[in-house]
């Protein structure tokens, strides 16, 4: 009687150990196939990006090609000294603080508008149309646009204006889709649990949709200050008479030709390293601090 | 603090989204302090929306809805002393068990010491002490509506409403957590209306079923009453347990009416002084345990009705077998016959039975639109 059940369970073990570990034997061709593929495209997307940091760390007799010469600090010296290779500190400094503006902006903005886009409201596709519309219109084009009607109304372009303007077109559309996503996943009950327990709606808004949402608009923070601070197109012609970093660099790749370029790209790169490496870190740290409260 | 009572009357209290359609049309009713009160009915019928309007959470197109005998309409839920469990519960996510139930004691601005000290009473009450410190996703469905049930009490409310609370639940745990909401409610001592489209619960836990259709009451009372007597052809269907089938009358004699058809030429069916004459279609309900089957040929007594029918299928139940008989042409007719009967003289498909029943606990129903399926 008891003999039956037991070879059952035989055969069933021998079959489990087969389906959960196919891989004992050798991996299938195609394994090696795709994973020499993935590291091509590994080297084709970080290659060029690393010969720049390696040529960055030359010393004083370094060129714009390898072969290395010599390793030091050199050039990112000069970057920060030297007068002929333009005003990198200043422009530095004027993309950092533009991008925590259109930063804070973007934050707010899209968070409005996705809590405004919850319901239906009247004209709501045509709203959401013309947002599109500002990302896919060509960068350059609408940067010598925002320029010509700052010249036709005589005002002057600067980075607090046109600039920042024609940056919020490209980083708004972008929060705003981000929000949209992490709104999709919000369940309109909590805000009705909350006010059925008494919460008024700015504490509804305080005590349950931010913190919710906090993880998304650490996102929508993220993609509004690199998208910023990497802005080229839009700025190019709003800027005003003092470069924004991009620019800068943009001007010293047609006159400088020393590796204190690379250095500046180094530069330019640690710090947005620092900066994705922040952000990911307080999202790290929100739900680190919940399960920490949970166990 | 006078004690507040809980009773919830709703006067002529009506629902329309667009104006054009109501999805609750005009109904009165009242439900007494500390009953437990079940709507019943499928999708779509308004029950949720009553539920919401009597909440707080959806605002009336007419009507008035009287708690404690006082108009709340217009006034945030805290102000009407009801609290919600929301269908699938609602609990904030970035907020452990503990915060999430004392979230109302923090919005009234109680210090951290005192709101612990009630919540963990809460927390203790609903035995969820060594999961205090988890977050919603880490517990399990009924550990949730524990939660979400703690939650809502602690504002201490004279009506708690509950939408659909046991749909998010695998069958066994709805029946557990049937029982512990009955108990919660034996100890808070309050009135809760809980919205369900499951006949079962509703007569399982309610003093009180309202089923309803279509943003109307078909039939409020006790769960006895509603299911054993029911008003008509839609609240027997919906409830289930009955045969429910038409047929044109014939004559009537004393209170039994008789048919022509025949078919039907042994039914009688007690009309009491409903208004019924000779040539109209009447509904008429019997008890599926109520129905016996015979062999053909076996004398009936003389106060039974019975119909010559075939049987179609035999499922068995356990305690007892549902045999379906082609009896009534497009009406569905079963009979429950008690497990042990059935096997002293088993019936197979295709056999030729007699289904009696003992003619006055056939029941005559109101004129009704049948529900439409």
């Amino acid at each position: 009687m008891s003999a039956v059940p037991q070879s059952v369970a035989v055969a069933d073990a021998r079959v489990t150990k087969h389906a959960i570990a196919p891989s004992r034997g050798s991996r299938p061709w195609t394994f090696y196939v795709l994973a020499g593929l993935f590291t091509f495209y590994v080297i084709a997307l970080y290659g060029p990006m690393i010969c720049i940091y390696i040529l960055s760390f030359q010393d004083v007799r370094g060129g714009l090609v390898f072969p290395m010469k010599g390793l030091s600090l050199h050039w990112f010296v000069d970057l920060f000294t030297q007068v002929r290779t333009g005003d990198v500190k200043g422009a530095f400094d004027r993309s950092i603080k533009l991008a925590i503006v259109v930063t804070v902006i973007t934050v707010v903005v899209s968070f409005m508008s996705a809590m405004a886009f919850r319901r239906r409201f009247p004209g709501d596709n045509i709203v959401f149309a013309l947002m599109i519309g500002s990302l896919v219109a060509p960068g350059l084009v609408l940067g010598i646009g925002v320029g010509l009607l700052f010249n036709a109304i005589g005002i002057e372009t600067s980075p607090y204006t046109s600039a920042l303007g024609a940056q919020l077109s490209w980083t708004l559309p972008f929060g705003v889709l981000v929000m949209f996503a992490v709104m999709s996943r919000f369940n309109p009950a909590w805000e009705e649990a909350a006010r059925d327990l008494g919460a008024s709606t700015w504490q509804t808004i305080r005590l349950v949709i931010l913190p919710v949402l906090a993880p998304g608009l650490v996102a929508v923070a993220l993609f509004g200050f690199t998208l910023s601070y990497d802005e080229f197109a839009r700025t190019l012609q709003t800027a005003g008479p003092q470069n924004t970093l991009p620019l800068e660099i943009w001007s010293m790749t047609l006159n400088v030709t020393s590796p204190s370029l690379y250095a500046l790209g180094t530069v330019t790169t640690i710090i947005s390293f620092l900066i994705i490496g922040a952000a990911l870190g307080t999202i790290v740290f929100i739900q680190k601090r919940r399960g920490a409260r949970a166990s | 603090m006078a004690v507040l009572r809980g009773d919830i009357e709703l006067a002529g209290l009506t629902k329309s989204y667009d104006g054009v359609t109501t999805v609750v049309q005009g109904i009165n009713l009242r439900i007494p302090d500390g009953a437990y009160c079940c709507f019943l009915g499928p999708s779509g019928c308004g029950k949720t929306t009553i539920l919401r309007m009597i909440a707080g959470h959806e605002d009336p197109t007419g009507g008035e809805i009287l708690i404690g005998g006082e108009n709340v309409v217009g006034l945030p839920p805290v102000a009407r002393g009801t609290a919600m469990m929301f269908q699938s519960y609602a609990l904030f996510p970035h907020l452990n068990v503990r915060d999430n139930i004392g979230f109302a004691l923090r919005i009234r601005g109680l210090s951290k010491k005192d709101r612990n000290r009630q919540t963990d009473a809460m927390i203790e009450k609903v035995r969820l002490t060594e999961l205090a410190d988890r977050l919603p996703a880490q517990l399990s469905g009924g550990q949730q509506q524990r939660v979400a049930l703690a939650r809502a009490a602690i504002t201490e409310p004279r009506v708690l409403l509950l939408d659909e609370p046991l749909s998010a639940l695998d069958e066994q745990l709805r029946v557990r957590m049937r029982l512990e909401l009955q108990r919660m409610q034996r100890d808070l001592g309050i009135t809760f209306v809980h919205v369900t489209h499951s006949q079962l619960e509703a007569i399982a836990l309610a003093d009180m079923v309202v089923v309803m259709d279509r943003g109307e009451i078909r039939q409020a009372g006790a769960a006895r009453d509603v299911y054993a007597t029911p008003r008509d052809r839609y609240v027997a269907e919906f409830l289930g347990g009955q045969n429910v089938f038409a047929g044109r009358v014939d004559a009537i004699n004393g209170d039994l009416a008789s048919f022509a058809s025949p078919q039907m030429k042994h039914i009688a069916v007690p009309v009491g002084s409903a208004p019924v004459s000779t040539g109209d279609t009447i509904d008429i309900a019997v008890r599926r345990d109520d129905v016996g089957l015979v062999r053909p040929g076996v004398d009936v007594a003389a106060d039974t009705s019975w119909l010559a029918s075939r049987v179609l299928a035999v499922e068995y139940q356990g305690n007892f077998v549902k045999v379906m008989l082609d009896a009534t042409g497009t009406d569905e007719f079963i009979a429950y016959i008690p497990e042990r009967t059935f096997f002293r003289d088993p019936y197979a498909i295709g056999d030729v039975v007699q289904a009696t029943w003992p003619s006055h606990l056939a029941r005559l129903l109101a004129k009704t639109t049948a529900l439409t399926a």
